[in-house]
Formats: C-alpha cells, sequence, structure tokens
C-alpha cells in the first residue's frame, strides 16, 4: 500500500484522486508508526518551507522517515516534499530540513522580466535515466508552482533540469530510493500520471524483490 | 522555458455551465465535469469555474461540481465568485481545488489577502481585478476613495497620444485626457477609487499570487484584451497576470502574451461556442513563436 503522509499542510486529496484514477489506491497516514507498514510513501506540501518542518517534527514524522527510508523502501516527495528533503532552507529566514539529500533550498534570483512565483507548464530536460521516468522524456511539461528550488550538493542526483529565465534548476531528483518532484504530477495530466504510475510500479517491484 | 498558458473560464450556475451576455439570458451549455474534461482533451492548461450563483445556499453545488472535476481531470483548477472568508476558501481546496479567486471581499478588506496567503500559501491565492477607464475626477470614484489610504487613491495619467497604445486605444477608447484605470466591483457596476496598477502593487505586497485582470472596458467586445492596462499591470508586479476580457481570435490572445506582457490568456466565448479550438489557438501562437504546451 502507498501511503500520503498528513501533516497538516495542503491539499493531498488531488494527490489520492490521482491514484485513484490509476487504479493504485493510496491512503492518508496521519501516524508515524503507520509509516513502517507502508510499501511506498508520498511526502507531499505546499506553503511555507517553515511552517512545513514544524509540521513534521510536531507530528513525530521526521525519525519515522529516517526510518523508512533506511528501510531501502520508495519515497516520492513533491514539491514542497522535495524541499524538505535537503539540509536547509533559505526561505525567510534559515530553517533544517530532514537532511535526506545534502543541498539546500534557494529562491529564483530576480531578473528582469522574470516573473516570481514559477507558475505553469514547464519543460524537462531529462539528465539521467530512472524507473520514474519511463517513458518520459525531454521536452515533456509539467505543471510547478513554487518560489524556491533545491539546489543538491551532488549533481549526480539530479534526474531533469527545468529552465525559469536564465536559471536551470533541479526539477526532479533521485538517490537510491529517494526520488522527488519540483512540479506537482497531480497535476501534471498525462505526463504526470505516468510518473505516478512508475513511481507505483517502482514499489511493486520493490515488494517483490 | 515556462509556457504561455490558455485557461479557458466556465461560468457556472446552479451546477451547471451557462452562457449570457452580461448575466443576462443565460442558456444551458452542459454539465461542468463533461465540459471540463473536453477542454482538458484539447489541451488548456488549467480551468477557471467562475460561480455566477455564489449565494450562500447554493455553495455545496459548486463544491460537488469541483470534486467531481477533480476525479477526472488532472490540471490546475480555479474557483472564483463569492469567496468572502477562509471557511469558504478551505472547503474549496479540500473538494479538489487548487486556486480560489477574490475579487470583491479582498477591496473590501484587504487584510483578507494576507490571511488567507498565510493560512493556504500565495500559490492559491488568485486576487481578481476588473479596472475600468474613469475620467480623472470622476465623482463617483472620487467619493468611493475618500476613506482609501492616499498611495492606493488613483492618480490622474494623461492618456498616450502616440506609439502603438496610444493610437490604438484613442481610436478604441475616445478619451480626451486624463483617464485612469479605476479598479470596479460588484460586477464591473461599482468604483472604487482604487488605481488598478497601485492596487495590484498592494495585492502582492499582501501575498496574492497570481492575478487575473478583466478589463471592464474589453470584456464582451470580443475586440481584443486592453494590451495597455495588462501591460502596465504586468510591468507593475513580479508575480504572473492573466489577461482576461475581449477575447474574440487566437490574435487577441498572441497580443496578451506578447504586447501585454501577460503569462496566461483567459477567455471564455471563443472556445464556448466552437469559434476556435484550445488546441487551434495553441497552434496560431506557436507558429509565431510563443512557447505554448502542446
Amino acid at each position: 500500500m502507498i501511503g500520503i503522509i498528513d501533516y497538516g499542510m495542503g491539499n493531498l486529496r488531488s494527490v489520492q484522486k490521482a491514484f485513484e484514477h490509476l487504479g493504485t489506491p493510496a491512503e492518508f497516514v496521519a501516524s508515524p508508526r503507520e509509516l513502517q507498514d507502508l510499501d511506498g510513501v508520498i511526502l507531499p506540501g505546499v506553503g511555507a518551507f517553515r511552517d512545513a518542518i514544524a509540521e513534521l517534527r510536531r507530528h513525530d514524522f521526521v525519525s519515522a522517515i529516517h526510518d523508512y527510508v533506511a528501510c531501502g523502501r520508495p519515497l516520492l516527495g513533491i514539491c514542497l516534499g522535495q524541499q524538505l528533503l535537503f539540509d536547509r532552507s533559505y526561505e525567510d529566514g534559515e530553517y533544517e530540513g530532514l537532511g535526506l539529500i545534502a543541498g539546500d533550498v534557494i529562491r529564483f534570483q530576480s531578473e528582469p522580466g522574470l516573473k516570481i512565483p514559477h507558475m505553469g507548464w514547464n519543460s524537462l530536460e531529462v539528465t539521467r535515466p530512472h524507473p520514474l521516468l519511463a517513458e518520459i522524456s525531454t521536452g515533456d511539461y509539467v505543471y510547478f508552482v513554487h518560489s524556491y528550488h533545491v539546489r543538491p550538493t551532488d549533481e549526480n542526483v539530479v534526474l531533469a533540469h527545468t529552465r525559469h529565465g536564465h536559471q536551470a534548476f533541479a526539477s526532479i531528483v533521485g538517490q537510491g530510493n529517494i526520488t522527488a518532484t519540483q512540479f506537482h504530477p497531480e497535476k501534471s495530466q498525462r505526463v504526470g500520471l505516468k510518473l505516478l504510475q512508475n513511481f507505483a510500479e517502482m514499489v511493486s517491484a520493490a515488494v517483490a524483490s | 522555458m515556462l509556457a504561455k498558458r490558455i485557461i479557458p473560464c466556465l461560468d457556472v450556475h446552479a451546477g451547471r455551465v451557462v452562457k449570457g451576455v452580461n448575466f443576462l439570458n443565460l442558456r444551458d451549455a452542459g454539465d461542468p465535469v463533461h465540459v471540463a474534461a473536453r477542454y482538458e482533451a484539447e489541451g488548456a492548461d488549467e480551468l477557471v469555474f467562475l460561480d455566477i450563483t455564489a449565494s450562500h445556499e447554493q455553495r455545496d453545488i459548486i463544491l460537488d461540481v469541483v470534486s467531481r472535476t477533480s476525479e477526472v481531470c488532472f490540471m490546475p483548477l480555479t474557483v472564483g465568485g463569492g469567496i468572502r472568508n477562509l471557511e469558504d476558501i478551505r472547503r474549496l481546496l479540500k473538494a479538489g481545488c487548487d486556486k480560489v479567486s477574490i475579487n470583491s471581499a479582498a477591496v473590501k478588506d484587504p487584510q483578507f489577502i494576507k490571511e488567507a496567503a498565510l493560512r493556504f500559501g500565495s500559490q492559491c491565492i488568485v486576487v481578481n481585478l476588473d479596472p475600468k477607464r474613469v475620467p480623472a475626477g470622476d465623482p463617483a470614484a472620487l467619493a468611493a476613495a475618500e476613506s482609501l489610504p492616499e498611495e492606493l487613491r488613483v492618480s490622474e495619467r494623461p492618456v498616450p497620444e502616440e506609439g502603438s497604445f496610444g493610437t490604438r486605444f484613442h481610436a478604441k477608447y475616445p478619451t480626451a485626457s486624463g483617464v485612469y484605470w479605476d479598479v470596479h466591483i460588484n460586477g464591473g457596476r461599482k468604483p472604487t477609487g482604487l488605481d488598478a496598477v497601485a492596487w495590484a502593487r498592494e495585492v502582492e505586497r499582501l501575498g496574492a499570487g497570481e492575478i487575473v485582470l478583466t478589463s471592464m472596458d474589453a470584456d464582451g467586445t470580443k475586440d481584443g484584451f486592453d494590451l495597455e492596462i495588462t501591460a502596465a499591470i504586468s510591468n507593475a508586479v513580479q508575480i504572473p497576470v492573466i489577461a482576461s476580457g475581449g477575447a474574440g481570435h487566437p490574435q487577441h490572445l498572441y497580443e496578451a502574451v506578447t504586447t501585454g506582457g501577460a503569462s496566461a490568456a483567459l477567455a471564455a466565448s471563443i472556445f464556448h461556442y466552437g469559434e476556435y479550438t484550445i488546441a487551434e489557438s495553441k497552434d496560431y501562437l506557436a507558429e509565431r513563436g510563443v512557447v505554448v504546451r502542446r
């Protein structure tokens, strides 16, 4: 079973509906104890980094997520859920993240005429093959809405880049059993649904092995 | 590269898509879920539902429409119309809506934008601006402006007499001089004394993530968007601006996202009446070098 971590941040229903549409039910998980029974975990999130990490702590999810990842089962972070996986964010201050992937979270730099938040459909430049990206290729469009993006210390964790103005940022990352997207696959029509389906297949494959 | 967005807007009344002119002679145009699914298949980048009933008793109907739509459409969905408090927003988001667009309530209580952005995130708070060209010194606008902070009040600005804007708009809106854009509420009937450009900067400061700009002068004309106000607002704020009101041809969409500097163009009737499909409009833009998602 795939679980969607519910720590009170953002609308999780659309992620769940996308999995329902794919014929792979996903359940909400409000208790950290339930994580150990799951085969796949989604860490979603919208809103501010500071509030999100505070809510994860308040619900005792931090060590549970670390324990879950240590077991080698698949995790997918979405949007703010991707940013939370990193060491720290500079959104309105400096806040420590989950520290599962080395790097930080920074704001887009201003450029003349550049709109922030980066909102709308933008294309992927796939940099590394990965099961999460099966049948997804460079030039495919996905839906973003964010003002901050991750900057991994190790370039090798980047699975795809996206460009906003003159700035290229990591729109998909993967490190071991951890994967994450800055965009919203559940709002990215065909390409997004394909990515979620790929994740579900990674979960099935992990269960089988 | 970030693509320019094409966004169809559906007027929803009592759970049905309706078409009409100035809210009169409403005609049934189908089930919102079916229309939404068709637009998604045609390549719409987002969808906007405008709840034109918006009476308190009927709020649950739009919630049901949103919930059913989000089961079949996997793209961003915005709902506007009659949103007055945080509870209205919470219920819409929970039903599967991604953004809400606030209009009159934001003018009546600007702090509402701030509270909503803090609670739900800027990314889901869209503010609708409905500006209208008004001669400076208009008594109704002056009266409305009395209680406003000085920096948000309208200021007289000369109409450019030369250049592309001057020529174009002088012909279309024959005003001698000294017009400005006054933010209107109540479906464009009531002036507020708010200068549209100053108000756009203010809603950005308060935390809005996006602006939908509907020129009351251009709306319904099908003669094209008001590019002058679109460019003025797009240049004044860093957040994305969606141009709305006046689309009658794909060329108008092209102008909105190029000359007007808008991030997206919103249209209703050209898509509803099947004059142009969304795919045709995107082809038109792409042929002229605009980046669109196809």
